[in-house]
């Protein structure tokens, strides 16, 4: 079960797209996978065939349990598994060789990893895909295993509080979830992580009442959406900078540009300012990428999250990838379709995972400033407000202008007020020469 | 089409954008903006679905007349193929 998202503890299958002996390749679309927020499809990260499925369609589990196995070709080496999210597939025998550590993106493993009996045979080769939950071995190191650490972070559990059941007082995974599941209000809630246990298929069938579940999916992602965003003020000394900037040239670069376009060409706003980000996120690694295991991690890719409201209320903000990279026209389209495959249909399971920094843009409703919540593991966020007529001097010459506040809710572990400014100066440098945005 | 029609039509691209919205009762004169909540997104592809469904082509500056149900179907009446 790939984590969606930093504030994914479990997920439903709620459909499988393949079945064993299928061929699949990189980026393949083989489950869906409902989570608190939404029906995500789950993507492949390895070429292979479909060994077995090990999670029948219908059925809960954490985060983490391998979905299927599935096996690769023998000759050649596999490539190095990326930090993915796609379904994972176990070690085939019971001694596994040296475990990965999980995604950076994802929460970590539950304890409970069900090992298959069965052993695929020649000639495939099953390989560690994507995410192996860590092994017990990779608690027995050190006093607290980073998998530990992570988890505790994760659950809200302070590791020192905990007396260890492991070996010479270690603290195990399952301890901490036990500290977790202890705590008042913490079992059985809906997604909560106390209440991890697999759900028996009959309680979890995609046929139930589609009314029902719609309301139940609002309450579960208020939930969803509350513990990370408590997570992330509890945990992320944020700081904030903000600036107003001329949003004159952009807006005439805007209006001539879409003056000659077909209406389904057209650029808004909010794909100019995300490829803005993009491009200054680029050259500011301290905004870029993430904190975990106590440090912070760069990013060499720029994958920038786009916060979407749900009508009927809620959040996702899934990632536009490489949008440095990306044409304008390509992230205009890509926003597009993003925003509506959020609200209507389905989004991939890279999308949500993989943000490293996110862009909210509140302007529309019509407020001048946005005051950030940082997306953990992320480490900044950038909010965009309305753009609105402002006297504006320049030269010593005074006149009217569009202008738009950009704020920046940046971690303070990860980076100081410095590099914040310089990364917001270089957003309004990119708006001050639109055509090279 | 007159002008009924090109009432059902403004409902029926609505409805797809805004679904829950779709058995409301839409006030012509109010903003379909603050009626619907829709954003930058919805508006355009709202103007998309117009587009799609006459044909006619809408031009950026125009969007202001768009802003309610009855000046949408004022601009369409105006603007569909003589």
């Amino acid at each position: 079960m790939p984590s969606l998202g930093a504030d994914m503890d479990a997920g439903t299958v709620t459909e499988w797209l393949v079945a064993p002996g299928d061929r699949v390749r990189r980026g393949d679309i083989v489950a869906v996978v409902d989570t608190d927020k939404a029906d995500v499809d789950v993507e492949i990260f390895e070429d292979g065939v479909i060994e077995q499925i090990l999670v029948a369609a219908g059925e809960k589990v954490p985060v983490g349990t391998p979905l299927a196995l599935v096996g690769t070709e023998p000759a050649g080496a596999p490539e190095p598994a990326l930090p993915s999210v796609a379904a994972p597939a176990p070690p085939p025998a019971p001694e596994p060789g040296p475990t990965q550590e999980p995604p950076r993106v994802a929460p970590p493993a539950p304890s409970a990893v069900p090992t298959p009996s069965a052993v695929p045979t020649a000639p495939t080769v099953p390989t560690v895909a994507a995410i192996t939950p860590a092994s017990p071995a990779a608690e027995a190191p050190e006093l607290h295993s980073p998998v530990v650490r992570r988890l505790a972070r994760h659950l809200g559990v302070d590791v020192a509080t905990i007396h260890g059941s492991g070996p010479g007082g270690t603290v195990t995974r399952a301890d901490v979830e036990a500290t977790a599941r202890s705590r008042p209000g913490a079992p059985g809630e809906p997604g909560e992580p106390g209440g991890r246990e697999q759900r028996p298929a009959a309680s979890a069938t995609p046929a139930a009442a589609e009314p029902d579940r719609a309301q139940q999916r609002g309450l579960a992602m208020r939930e969803a959406i509350g513990r990370l965003m408590t997570r992330s003020k509890r945990e992320i000394p944020h700081y904030y900078l903000g600036t107003e900037v001329d949003f004159s040239r952009a807006r005439a670069w805007l209006d001539q540009a879409n003056g000659e376009r077909a209406v389904t060409e057209r650029i808004l706003p909010a794909a100019l300012l995300i490829k803005a980000v993009a491009l200054a996120a680029r050259d500011a690694p301290a905004m870029n990428g993430f904190w975990l295991d106590d440090r912070f991690e760069a990013s060499g890719a720029v994958h920038v999250g786009v916060a979407i409201s749900l009508r009927g209320g809620g959040l996702v903000a899934p990632a536009i990838h490489d949008a440095d990279r990306k044409s304008l026209d390509e992230v205009m389209r890509d926003l597009r379709d993003l925003v509506a495959r959020t609200r209507n249909g389905r989004l991939r399971s890279s999308e949500m995972s993989e943000p490293t920094i996110t862009v909210t843009n509140l302007g529309d409703q019509g407020v001048d400033t946005v005051y950030g919540v940082i997306y953990p593991p992320q480490v900044a966020l950038v909010g965009f407000g309305k753009v609105v007529e402002r006297p504006w001097a320049e030269h010593g010459m005074l006149g009217i202008r569009p202008v738009v506040s950009v704020t920046l809710a940046a971690d303070h572990r990860a980076s100081d007020g410095h590099a914040g400014a310089r990364f917001v100066a270089q957003i309004d440098r990119l708006l001050q020469a639109p055509e090279a945005v | 089409m007159n002008e009924l029609d090109l009432n059902l039509v403004v409902r029926g691209v609505l409805a797809q954008i805004a679904p829950e919205a779709a058995g409301e009762e839409l006030d012509a004169e109010v903003e379909l903006v603050e009626q619907l909540d829709l954003d930058s997104m919805d508006f355009l592809n709202f103007v998309i679905g117009l587009h799609e469904a006459t044909g006619i082509d809408i031009p950026e500056r125009d969007y202001p007349q768009l802003t309610t149900l009855a000046g949408c179907v004022e601009y369409l009446r105006l603007h569909s193929t003589h």
